[in-house]
């Protein structure tokens, strides 16, 4: 433990206007704190900058899933397991589950929330590149009221977010589809279980007699923040699956995305790995 | 003497304190009622690899005054970890030879702001240039021990391989690279110490050879024997990581405790036992093989290396098992083996499971498959083709009087495989498809106990004491670090004994208690010291048969109290037995040649992988072992320690990499230094074969570090028939395999 | 020095029992089992959530102790290893890690004796997948896991047959 923990004030709201009111008056001063399995790490590690965080855990409007007509509405403090277990989730949105199955161990899914996964903004988170391919949207709340805002464009940077210093993540919407999209989900991992991503792969399609009628891409490790491959996208609307269309669809990811070389693993290995996982998922759409 | 328990899987003997959470381990331990109280200790650490101490300054905003500070000049005795050389100090005082050396020593009751000051104090180092490789030790460019960087080396002559190359019909070179590797047992190092000047020094902790600890510092305070007691807690796994490191952490636990006054507790978090302790000896060998058109080995030559770290510590002894096990059980008439260690500017490497035998053996059985193929024959075929067999000399020229039977190993380990039906079908089904699977094989042999002379030195003792109630306690310094020593050794003297398992209490080793049985490391405690406690229990017995008390075939309760009867009328009831070489060894230093062990374990290791050619990630999904090993004393134990040890390697060979910057390990977390989990392991099935050492207890032989030698040639062998890629370095991350296979794919268009 | 805020009250029960403490806010719920209730069956393995040395039942929940906050702990029925055991009759896991040989060193034992729990109390008959996926958050460097799978193996057989609770 090489954190001064005495240091550290974690104080719990009663309930959401007391939890708005002290990020209202001192915007930026105190942190929110979920789950805690980043940011008890961070703490055990000494890396932990942030002294003051307030508990969500009384916070009952950040809880549940509801499942209405036209969305299924996660609440922030959603964990994991709260994630697998759902039925709906697991109908529409199994690619949510598929990450959040993935999501370190039993022990971390039953405390992690999707909320605390999506204000960390890690890179390598695996529930992000889910959320995007399944046009996400987040709902940020205030003294000053609420707002709805898409997923895709939310991360500007690394570790920067479209959030007002005075603002809470409060529930996550996954606008529900018409007709089922073909679906993917690969994380490629240091080892089978608890692991870090070296990349992570989501990958929805709607597909009309052999044409990509439309397609969402998105990747984890492959650039400061996960990512929307938008133009291969673009690549591949109206296509047909052919060997052509794949590599070309391969060469375009290749020049959008940013991997490095870090403790985990290289940019090359990340590159050659993103574009056999593309592949992996358009081969799988044409069967 | 009726086998009721040898052979048995008896319950582990200390299995209930573990499964319910009331086993003691270091962090564990409370002296409530003892005073003086306890407080927390820390170690201050350069991190620069290498330079000058030019000054130590202590930051601001830290009540220095309440601490308790100790650098080297607060050391009574001499400023030195004893092992065998005696370049390692215990506290950095001049220079820094590597980036984890410690230099100064806090403690404090309140450990939050202990760590606050620990890392308030900046050490000052004037920067020299560092060395971080077995090419730049070796080039001489630096300096940075002794003469030349070389800690030590050996050579090992059989026949005369120069000539011999004119008889070989094919030669084949290759270099093979193995990375350094983390012990990574659960719990973390730990001391509770002791001290003053008119009581002496008592540690408490985690290790595996208490008097290896107690050795230490009797130097480090110049105090005698009996002023040092050293004593064992608990211990959660050791694999060499515990045998050496513990001394220098007692070392500082004990000079925080001298200076305070008070007792002092050091527990290492995760991050600076991984950093500051020792791994695994990075290596390199170069093997060049001269065989015949029909497979015969005709010359092996061996260039061996292995990377020391900073200090000498045991890297001699590293070195030494690596190079006797170098040339693998074949029978080869010209063997030369030149092994050398070196230093690096790294925290210096240390003991690990298998002790050098598995980094040669990576090697060699990687090389034979080169071989083979080399002339047109399988794997398998030219193992058969070479084995040793009995009557024939090993590369030290050590003659091989059991009756060895490498291909009846390697006929049950291919069958329980479904090897050629699997190499087979893999050959059909991989052309096209995204996961290529196949099989790979290696076949090795390890010596039990210490090298050559070794156990003669090391002149074990056990002693043992019956109580009244007829219980008998057997007093040794062999550890329980989960391998079983507890439940051996009781099933050793139940057996001698006449009497229930439930009847032995194994003392806690403790130096002021139990004699000298020796370190528990180099897979030496059932062969050796389990020896020793049958021959200890046949003389107590003998002692109570000739007392008239008893008859041979008595009864526990006759048993209980023919002890009670001696020891009111004749007082205590003890036996001691000390270590007696087997006849006939001889073993010659100078020339590195003789008989170099006791005892070898066989094996034959089949491992069965699949590679996923989207992600490159190399899986094994079987996995069997098969060995010859003396006797089972307690097969599920025993069995136990085949699959730990298989686990292990497997992370060896496919998931453990070590990654230095600057002499520093930058992946220090177990997020992201990857052992195998639950999810990762194959089903690993064992088979033992047995046949009885004469001279180890019911036959049985050592096999802790057997396991460790098979596993990551098989395995890489197995990558090479799945993939045709040829690996020559662990780990083989992904990463390596999609370099190797991109490499192929473009070299062939 | 930086400020230091106040202990506060952290009152749970624990294996059964009301207990109250005082602690940091942000100190980890396994240094409060360990040193302010003198409950040190479970382990620091890590100290970063991954080998699962530390993990206790919270609220009937497998979660690593060295990642929850005290304060989390309040109004939350614990059980730790100390509390699986019925007095000195072993709980049928127990009893088959020690028939198995389940636990060579002991120092995951307690983690991994609480993941089988829950493991089974979340699937009483698991599949050779479930259990490696329930178990794979508890690191063992000793058994390669063999005998703990056959030891999840052997309490089911013990067990009654229960039906199947997804939690």
């Amino acid at each position: 433990m090489r954190a001064n923990v005495p240091s550290y004030d974690l104080r719990v709201p009663e309930n959401l206007p007391e939890a708005l009111a002290l990020l209202a008056r001192e915007p930026g001063t105190w942190q929110p704190f979920a789950g805690g399995t980043d940011l008890m790490v961070l703490l055990e590690a000494g890396k932990l900058a942030q002294k003051r965080f307030f508990s969500l855990a009384k916070l009952a409007e950040l809880r549940g899933i509801e499942v209405t007509a036209d969305a299924v509405t996660l609440g922030a403090l959603t964990t994991y397991t709260a994630v697998r277990n759902d039925p709906a989730l697991q109908a529409e949105f199994p690619l949510l589950c598929s990450a959040a199955r993935e999501t370190g161990g039993i022990a971390t899914q039953n405390r992690g929330t999707l909320g605390g996964n999506i204000a960390n903004a890690s890179p390598a988170a695996d529930s992000p590149p889910a959320l995007l391919a399944y046009d996400a949207e987040l709902e940020l709340i205030s003294q000053r009221g609420a707002r709805w805002t898409p997923y895709h464009g939310f991360h500007t940077g690394y570790k920067k977010m479209q959030i007002a210093p005075d603002e809470l993540l409060g529930r996550i919407r996954l606008p529900r589809r018409a007709r089922p999209w073909r679906q993917y989900y690969r994380k490629v991992g240091t080892r089978k279980a608890q692991a870090i991503s070296k990349v992570c792969f989501a990958g929805a399609a709607r597909m009309e007699a052999g044409t990509i009628g439309d397609i969402r891409i998105a990747l984890g490790s492959i650039a400061p923040i996960v990512l929307r491959a938008v133009k291969t996208e673009d690549a591949l609307r109206g296509k047909r699956i052919t060997p052509a269309a794949i590599s070309a669809a391969q060469e375009c990811l290749a020049g959008k995305i940013a991997p490095i070389d870090d403790i985990r693993s290289t940019a090359r290995y990340r590159l050659r790995v993103a574009q056999n996982l593309l592949e992996e998922f358009l081969l799988q759409l044409a069967r | 003497m009726k086998e009721k328990f040898l052979g048995h899987s008896v319950v582990r003997k200390e299995g209930r304190e573990k499964v319910t959470g009331r086993a003691r381990y270091v962090d564990d331990l409370a002296f409530p009622d003892a005073s003086p109280e306890m407080i927390h200790g820390a170690t201050v650490r350069s991190s620069v690899a290498r330079g000058r101490i030019l000054g130590i300054r202590y930051g601001d905003g830290i009540p220095w005054h309440e601490f308790t500070i100790v650098t080297a000049a607060d050391i009574p005795g001499k400023n030195e970890i004893t092992l065998i050389e005696h370049d390692q100090p215990c506290l950095a005082a001049g220079m820094i030879h590597h980036p984890e050396e410690p230099v100064v020593l806090l403690a404090h009751p309140d450990r939050y702001l202990l760590e606050q000051a620990r890392q308030a104090v900046h050490i000052d180092v004037e920067p020299l240039p560092a060395i971080f490789t077995i090419e730049d030790s070796l080039s001489g460019r630096e300096i940075i021990w002794g003469k030349d960087n070389v800690f030590k080396s050996y050579r090992v002559n059989k026949g005369d391989v120069d000539s011999a190359w004119a008889r070989a019909d094919v030669i084949v070179e290759g270099e093979y690279r193995t990375g350094a590797q983390e012990q990574l047992y659960i719990e973390n190092q730990g001391m509770v110490a002791l001290a003053s000047p008119a009581d002496g020094v008592t540690l408490w902790g985690s290790m595996q050879c208490p008097y290896y600890v107690h050795k230490a510092l009797m130097l480090l305070f110049g105090l005698p024997a009996e002023k040092i007691r050293v004593i064992q807690a608990e211990t959660g796994g050791g694999f060499g990581g515990k045998e050496e490191y513990p001394s220098m952490i007692a070392a500082h636990a004990a000079l925080l405790a001298w200076k305070s006054g008070k007792r002092v507790k050091i527990v290492y978090d995760r991050a600076e036992d991984m950093a500051a302790t020792t791994k695994r000896h990075p290596s390199r060998t170069r093997h060049r093989t001269g065989v015949t058109r029909d497979g015969k080995l005709v010359a092996m030559d061996i260039d061996f290396v292995i990377d020391g770290g900073a200090y000498a510590t045991l890297s001699a002894v590293v070195l030494s098992r690596g190079t006797i096990h170098a040339a693998g059980p074949y029978s080869c008439p010209n063997v030369r083996i030149r092994a050398q260690t070196v230093a690096t500017n790294a925290p210096p490497h240390g003991a690990f499971r298998g002790f050098g035998a598995p980094q040669s053996i990576f090697a060699l059985e990687r090389h034979l498959d080169q071989v083979a193929r080399a002339v047109h024959l399988t794997p398998e075929e030219f193992r058969r083709r070479n084995f040793i067999r009995k009557g024939q000399t090993t590369a030290t020229g050590q003659v091989i009087h059991e009756d060895v039977d490498l291909n009846a190993l390697l006929d049950r380990a291919l069958r329980e495989s479904d090897y050629h039906a699997k190499l087979e079908r893999f050959a059909r089904e991989n052309p096209g498809a995204a996961v290529k699977r196949g099989m790979g094989l290696a076949c090795f042999c390890h010596g039990a106990g210490f090298t050559g002379s070794g156990e003669v030195t090391l002149a074990s003792v056990v002693e043992m004491e019956a109580t009244r109630e007829g219980c008998v306690r057997i007093l040794a310094a062999s550890t329980e670090i989960g391998q079983g020593t507890n439940t051996i050794f009781s099933q050793i003297a139940a057996d001698a004994l006449g009497i229930g398992c439930d009847r032995i209490e194994i003392a806690q080793p403790d130096t002021g208690a139990v004699p000298n049985s020796g370190p528990t490391v180099a897979s030496r405690t059932a062969m050796i010291v389990g020896k020793l406690v049958e021959e200890a229990a046949l003389a107590l017995k003998r002692t109570l048969l000739e007392s008239g008390l008893l008859n041979d075939a008595c009864t526990e309760e006759e048993f209980a109290r023919a002890c009670q009867s001696y020891i009111e009328t004749r007082g205590p009831l003890r036996s001691r037995s000390q270590y007696e070489p087997p006849p006939g060894l001889h073993w010659d230093d100078a020339t590195y040649s003789g008989d170099a062990y006791g005892a070898y374990a066989w094996a034959v290791y089949v491992a069965e992988v699949a590679v996923d050619t989207v992600t490159f990630e190399a899986r094994v999904t079987d996995f069997v072992a098969v060995q010859e090993v003396g006797k089972a004393i307690n097969p599920a134990l025993a069995a136990g320690q085949i699959e730990g040890g298989v686990a292990q390697a497997i992370g060896m060979a496919l998931y453990e990499n070590v990654v230095w910057r600057e002499g520093r390990m930058a992946n220090g977390q177990m997020t992201n230094y990857i052992m195998p989990t639950a999810a990762d392991v194959p089903p690993i099935r064992v088979f033992f074969e047995e046949q009885p050492y004469p001279f180890g207890p019911h036959g049985a032989k050592g096999i802790g570090e057997l396991p460790m030698d098979g596993p990551a040639p098989a395995i890489l062998n197995a990558i090479e028939n799945a993939t045709d890629i040829c690996l020559r370095e662990i780990p083989a991350t992904p990463e390596n395999i999609m370099e190797a296979m991109t490499e192929k794919v473009g070299a062939h268009g | 020095m930086a400020d230091t805020v106040a202990k506060i009250k952290i009152a749970c029960t624990v294996n059964g029992e009301r207990r109250s403490v005082q602690a940091y806010p942000m100190a980890r719920l396994l240094d409060v089992l360990r040193e302010e209730m003198h409950l040190t069956g479970t382990k620091e393995g890590c100290g970063e959530g991954e080998c699962g040395a530390c993990a206790v039942l919270l609220d009937g929940a497998i979660v690593n102790s060295c990642l929850v906050p005290a304060i989390d702990a309040g109004g939350a029925e614990i059980r730790t290893i100390e509390g699986i055991a019925g007095g000195e009759q072993l709980h049928a896991v127990q009893a088959a890690f020690l028939e198995c040989g389940g636990a060579q060193c002991g120092i995951c034992t307690p983690g991994m004796v609480i993941a089988a729990l829950a493991l089974l109390d979340r699937y009483p008959h698991p599949g050779d997948a479930e259990i490696r996926e329930g178990l794979a958050g508890n690191l063992c460097r000793c058994t390669g896991y063999q005998k703990i799978f056959a030891s999840v193996v052997r309490a089911c057989e013990a067990r009654p047959a229960q039906p199947e609770k997804k939690r």
